[in-house]
């Protein structure tokens, strides 16, 4: 293990390590515990600058029902698990069979098909943005939650394949090729025998494909407007332009966006972080 | 028909596996690279008639202030963002220990990466506040003059990054922690035992064992760094009088705003930007070739 | 088989969670009112012509200020709403230009407004036709804090010495002689756009801001000079790049400055924020050059049908309700703002009443605003550069020679 553990080290170091613990995440969130206790303040304290002291007094209930009641963030948060939980299932569906195809079957140009999602996946968004406007605006989808949704499923299916690809690469080969012996068709043995090992890995790519689309802004901001379908993030900077300086509301506002994918985290940690890790160190 | 499938599903199954993904892929992403470099060669508004106006778009780039200040702060950006490795490292060091809780502190600590750039650009914002932010007490407490960090063109883009290095770091972080776990642990006692320590120990057997980790962080914090958009949309809009602009944020501006419009020239930015972030991809596929051959 | 892009559209629709189309009964509304004062008087304008006509509910999507100017485009060219706010004159040319704004000469003239609306018909014309239907403008000049220039004996300055030793004396008091937030650029439009018609007079702004005019021409330099005297003795806030204009008020509101170049619509956030009417003045902007007529500037503000709106006739109804001289009456006391209806009452209130009698008695002529009169690339490059010259005043010639090389590609 490096570094060295701490338990064999001197008793004033190990002391001095538990002390640094706590403080080192103290100032590394500081940012985030602002917020947070910003979000709790009154009109009072933002008017008269109180913004890093004590609260004079705690209005959670207040500002978050004063955000949830004047503004629509209710339902730029419904929006974007509209535009998010359809994408997750979309990707993922998409890349087990993409994954499955190019890990199992040897054809001329799978090398290539699969440098392509790889590819595609790193491309700067700006040389994708006027033609996919475009093909959007044509399709009659553009400023719906579907039109969103197709472009994320498509962009994530690069990613999601590179990941997919590889995970079953690392399964026993030999799982298929038995069954192939018995005669089971290939549909068969992608939904019975691979489909099965593979839910580490969707679970993995769920967690973290949740997290990307839910925290997009470009995309938002291209494909759609108004708060019917805007997803919280355009929300949140469409919000920040009306709440000029009431930080308490920018700040509850921000919380309030940040909270699904946090939950998410915590709940799914294992996944999020196999998923980060696993698709791409190989 | 059903013999047919029967004798051949080898050869069709991975057609019907890969047409629906491919499809989608090929419609919403490979197509359109095309479609924007044919764009670039057009003036357009996106909607009369495309003008064929030839190289004229990357001709008045060439003489455009703005599109260097831009490429200028990409450059920056990738700099400055590489420093997220030793810091995501760093960090990681730091928290590669078996006490009680340290699983919620890492977890903690990975925090920033999983919000929205929106909420880390607007807290940011706040932090760098002029009359009441915190880094202004904090200049004030050492009895420095007060610094608009967002409104001053020597530090804007400085301060945007070192927002952005803040998600960055703890996505670092992570990849190093997983790769911590990895090492070799007889290695190191063997090291140890040659007497190698501290600094000498990383470089000589940690670090070499940790390249996957260094390789992928690269890559993330490379794209991130050349996708900075949301930073500087959230908090500066470009400004203060443009000097806050990275390609990505240019484009944007010129394609889409209410002054511009100009489809052709923001196409011709993308494809610059496209051509820069090209040398990365084409980069790392080399290198998963190269590990694809080595099977 | 799915061959052609209508069923694959049809397809998508069906599949498709939420639709955003319209039905008729329906109509959309895209505004950028975001403003307190402003979203109140909508509020009040959408409710009171649901009540009227019970058969339309109205869907209003607010935008927030600064985001609307980047949507509207966007939005008028892929997915209209009936009905859109915005600028007249040049700034709404681009849209009437690309087609995207229909025209409503039968709502003008089944509705009498070429008569009720005559004051404003000129800046709602383009090819013969009007393009919308104006609602509201308003004065802009100094609003400054009367109780702080009385209690530093300062009289209410009427021409460019006065203006300089009031805030020599202001400063002296260690109050900031004029505040401003040039954030989002266009605050610093409208000092440069007083600079220059008080500099050269209402003729030759209109001829900069339609491109006939270098910007590297000495009577360019004679308004930036000008400028430069109030920047280099220091009598604008500090930092105001890092300012909304909204942010730039709170000086005001606490006395530490003392003036601000506005709208009128600044008065409404400055008494919600407790400021009364002794402590609040307007004044003329002061004249530099005495031969020179004096020109104002007093936006008009509209609302347009876009062409690709899915449910014209209610739309057309609205506007006709919108003109109507009780709505604008009531709407602009609720903005702060003066109505076009000629039979409108305006306010009685006291900022309203001192910018209608100077509306009135100027014989200089009337600008709209400088990203309204020059064309959008134009007005963008250009507030751009006078953000960077209020921070910056010695690049002056490097600015002026970008402006130009602007003009040059954008009036073509």
């Amino acid at each position: 293990m490096f570094p060295r553990p701490i338990e064999k080290a001197s008793p004033p170091a190990k002391a001095l390590y538990k002390i640094a613990l706590p403080v080192a995440l103290i100032i590394w969130l500081l940012p985030l515990l602002a917020v947070a206790l910003t979000s709790l303040r009154s009109q009072a304290d933002i008017l008269t600058g109180n913004y890093w002291g004590w609260p004079t007094s705690f209005n959670m209930l207040e500002n978050y029902t004063a955000i949830f009641e004047n503004t629509p963030i209710g339902q730029y948060i419904l929006n974007s698990f509209r535009v998010t939980i359809p994408t997750v299932i979309g990707a993922v569906g998409l890349s087990c069979m993409t994954g499955f195809a190019l890990a199992v079957y040897k054809f001329k140009g799978n090398l290539i098909l699969f440098f392509l999602f790889v590819a595609g996946n790193f491309v700067p968004f700006q040389i994708l943005m006027v033609p996919v406007r475009d093909f959007t605006v044509s399709l009659g989808i553009y400023n719906t939650i579907s039109g969103l949704a197709l472009f994320h499923i498509a962009f994530q299916t690069g990613f999601c394949t590179l990941f997919m690809r590889n995970f079953i690469k690392a399964l026993p080969f030999e799982l298929v090729e038995a069954a192939r012996v018995e005669g089971v068709s290939e549909i068969r043995i992608f939904w019975y025998v691979v489909l099965p090992l593979m839910k580490p890995a969707i679970a993995a790519l769920s967690v973290l494909i949740f997290t990307f689309i839910w925290n997009d802004y470009f995309w938002a901001m291209v494909l759609t407007q108004g708060a019917d379908t805007q997803p919280i993030t355009a929300g949140l900077n469409s919000l920040n332009g009306q709440w000029v300086s009431s930080w308490h509301l920018v700040s509850a506002g921000s919380i309030v966006a940040a909270m699904p994918p946090v939950i998410m985290f915590f709940l799914m940690q294992r996944h999020f972080i196999a998923g980060l890790t696993l698709g791409a160190v190989k | 028909m059903r013999d047919y499938w029967r004798a051949n599903q080898q050869r069709l199954a991975p057609v019907l596996f890969l047409l629906p993904g491919l499809l989608m892929f090929l419609v919403y992403v490979v197509v359109p690279i095309f479609q924007s470099v044919s764009i670039s060669f057009y003036a357009w508004d996106g909607l009369g008639e495309k003008e064929y106006v030839g190289i004229a778009n990357y001709v008045e780039l060439m003489d455009d202030e703005a599109f260097y200040t831009s490429l200028k702060n990409n450059v920056i950006w990738l700099v400055l963002y590489m420093l997220a490795i030793p810091a995501g490292l760093f960090v990681a060091l730091f928290l590669n220990q078996n006490v009680r809780g340290i699983r919620i502190y890492k977890s903690l600590f990975f925090f920033p990466f999983v919000i929205s750039q929106v909420v880390v650009g607007l807290v940011f914002s706040w932090f760098y506040d002029p009359s009441y932010g915190l880094f202004n007490k904090i200049l004030e407490f050492f009895g420095a003059d007060p610094i608009a960090i967002l409104a001053d063109e020597d530090w804007v883009t400085y301060g945007i990054i070192i927002a952005g290095l803040w998600p960055q770091t703890a996505y670092c972080m992570i990849l190093y922690l997983t790769g911590l776990n990895a090492v070799d642990s007889e290695q190191i006692e063997a090291a140890r035992l040659d007497n190698a320590k501290g600094l000498k120990l990383l470089w000589y057997i940690i670090l070499p064992q940790l390249r996957p980790a260094t390789f992928i962080a690269m890559v993330v914090t490379i794209i991130g760094a050349l996708r900075s958009f949301d930073l500087v949309s959230i908090m500066t809009n470009g400004g203060p009088w443009g000097s806050s602009r990275v390609l990505a944020f240019y484009m944007y501006e010129q394609a889409f705003s209410e002054y511009g419009f100009r489809m052709g020239y923001g196409a011709a930015i993308a494809v610059v930007l496209f051509a820069i972030m090209m040398i990365y991809i084409a980069s790392f596929l080399y290198k998963m070739y190269r590990d694809e051959r080595g099977h | 088989m799915l061959h052609n892009k209508k069923t694959l559209a049809a397809l998508f629709a069906a599949a498709s969670m939420m639709s955003a189309n319209a039905f008729s009964g329906e109509l959309v509304i895209n505004t950028d009112t975001s403003d307190p004062a402003p979203k109140a008087a909508f509020e009040a304008l959408i409710a009171g012509f649901e009540a009227e006509n019970p058969d339309v509910s109205v869907t209003w999507n607010l935008f927030d200020h600064e985001g609307y100017k980047t949507s509207i485009r966007n939005f008028l060219t892929a997915d209209a709403p009936d009905l859109a706010n915005w600028y007249a004159g040049n700034r709404m040319l681009p849209y009437v230009n690309a087609g995207l704004f229909e025209p409503v000469d039968d709502v003008w003239a089944a509705n009498g407004l070429n008569d009720s609306l005559a004051s404003a018909a000129a800046s709602m014309t383009i090819d013969g036709k009007k393009w919308g239907v104006p609602y509201t403008y308003y004065n802009w000049g100094v609003y400054y804090r009367q109780d702080i220039f009385e209690a530093n004996n300062i009289e209410v300055p009427t021409d460019w010495a006065g203006l300089m030793a009031a805030g020599e004396t202001l400063k002296a008091a260690g109050v900031t002689p004029i505040t401003i937030g040039t954030k989002y650029l266009w605050t610093a439009g409208g000092v440069f756009d007083y600079l220059n018609l008080r500099t050269n007079g209402y003729d030759f702004h209109m001829a900069l801001t339609k491109g006939e005019v270098s910007w590297t021409d000495d009577r360019v330099r004679a308004t930036m000079a000008n400028w430069k005297e109030l920047i280099d003795a220091d009598f604008f806030l500090a930092d105001h790049a890092a300012y909304s204009w909204q942010e730039a008020l709170a000086p005001m509101i606490q006395g530490k400055a003392a003036m601000y170049v506005m709208g009128n619509f600044a008065v409404a956030p400055l008494r919600d924020a407790g400021l009364t009417d002794d402590q609040l003045g307007f004044f003329q902007f002061p004249v530099i050059d005495a031969s020179i007529p004096v020109a104002e500037e007093a936006p008009t503000d509209t609302m347009h049908i876009p062409a690709n709106a899915k449910n014209k006739v209610d739309a057309k109804r609205f506007l006709a309700y919108l003109a109507r001289a009780d709505v604008q009456t009531e709407i602009n006391a609720t903005l702060g703002q003066l109505p076009i209806n000629s039979g409108s009452s305006v306010s009685d209130d006291k900022f309203l009443q001192a910018g209608y009698e100077m509306l009135s008695n100027t014989d200089g002529g009337i600008a709209q605003f400088f990203d309204r009169d020059a064309p959008a690339e134009m007005a963008s490059a250009g507030m751009e550069g006078f953000q960077e010259f209020m921070v910056k005043p010695d690049r002056l010639d490097a600015i002026l020679e970008r402006l130009e090389k602007t003009r040059k590609r954008v009036y073509k």
